[in-house]
């Protein structure tokens, strides 16, 4: 039985086909979880997808964080459960405060749509252990507010605590610079493109693994980060037993 | 009784802000010199009933630090703009600033 992974839908979200197909790929069984639902319907893990939820009015994010479907996933991850977001599910857990950091406009000014390269700080996580290594990988990038910000203190702890998951990197796998340097799309401090939270269970980056999951999309070298996260999850749930659904 | 406020809010001080470094970029163009520090932020005006004037304070003070600013990156001071018409609440309250 394949493990069941929630995709949380809002009104603006816009990548949630690919996360959907991308799970599969992975293996998994996807689940629209709608935006007004307080339950989780008994999924093993969720995934927050790209987009502009609520249209990102006010701030990327920011509407999102007191939908109901939030609730439950703050729930969930205060709970130990896996939650990964991607691009605007980023920005919506940073706003939600289950992630720290916050994603300021690019610091060129401009939204970025194209190719990055990024490399893993860590193989030893649940959204990280079946990369293949520690060579770039290459996935696109589509956002207008994407600069990881936080303060020097919070930037320092998160590197000594390992809370940095993946930095934009060049071709030969160096770190990039910064808003200078064409690698780091955003102008992110310390070329910071994803950060997990200090228990390890809630991960967010920009760039979008979810359309790298296959050879014919240009790159299959995000499906390492999506593959990590549904076996991280199905095991999981088989240490702790299945969920009932509607338990949540 | 009804008050209206305005809450702005404005990047806080060492907060790189593209959007006011924009703006200064395109100081050249109109021809004008000798300004600088441009920050670009966001008010928002909005009418609310409570008891007293102190209450309705404490819901837009709430609103501001949970809501309409990100307190890691953004700063906000709350302005009373004085007792609003119930009419008042059907127009349309402005959001200055750039869209998100």
């Amino acid at each position: 039985m394949s493990v069941r992974i929630g995709v949380v839908l809002f009104p603006g979200s816009n990548r949630d086909i690919d996360a959907v197909n991308a799970l599969e790929v992975a293996g998994a069984e996807p689940v629209i979880l709608w935006h007004e639902e307080a339950s989780l319907a008994g999924v093993a893990g969720v995934l927050i997808p790209g987009g502009f939820a609520y249209g990102d009015y006010l701030r990327a994010g920011v509407i999102a964080r007191f939908s109901p479907v939030m609730r439950a996933v703050a729930g969930f991850a205060a709970e130990g459960g896996l939650v990964l977001g991607v691009c605007n599910g980023f920005q919506v857990l940073t706003e939600a405060h289950l992630l720290p950091g916050a994603l300021l406009r690019n610091r060129g000014l401009r939204f970025v749509s194209r190719e990055v390269r990024i490399a893993a700080e860590r193989l030893d996580t649940p959204f990280t252990h079946l990369i293949d290594d520690r060579r770039g990988l290459r996935m696109p990038v589509a956002h207008g507010e994407g600069a990881f910000y936080a303060d020097e203190t919070t930037l320092d702890a998160l590197e000594a605590d390992g809370q940095v998951l993946f930095r934009y990197v060049h071709d030969d796998g160096s770190r990039a610079g910064g808003e200078e340097d064409r690698a780091n799309p955003n102008g992110s401090l310390r070329a910071i493109a994803g950060v997990m939270n200090a228990a390890g269970n809630v991960a967010g980056l920009m760039p979008h693994p979810e359309t790298a999951v296959e050879a014919v999309l240009g790159s299959d070298d995000g499906l390492g980060i999506i593959a990590s996260f549904v076996a991280s999850a199905a095991e999981r749930e088989r240490a702790s037993g299945p969920v009932p659904v509607g338990a949540r | 009784m009804d008050v209206r406020f305005a809450v702005n809010v404005s990047p806080k001080p060492g907060i790189l802000d593209p959007q006011g470094r924009a703006v200064e970029g395109s100081l050249d163009h109109l021809g004008i010199a000798g300004v600088s520090a441009v920050r670009v932020g966001r008010r928002v005006e909005l009418t609310v009933s409570a008891a007293d004037e102190a209450g309705a304070r404490a819901v837009v003070e709430r609103l501001a630090a949970e809501l309409l600013s990100n307190p890691l990156i953004e700063a906000y001071d709350v302005e009373v703009l004085g007792a609003a018409s119930s009419t008042d609440s059907t127009e349309s309250p402005s959001a200055a600033g750039a869209p998100a």
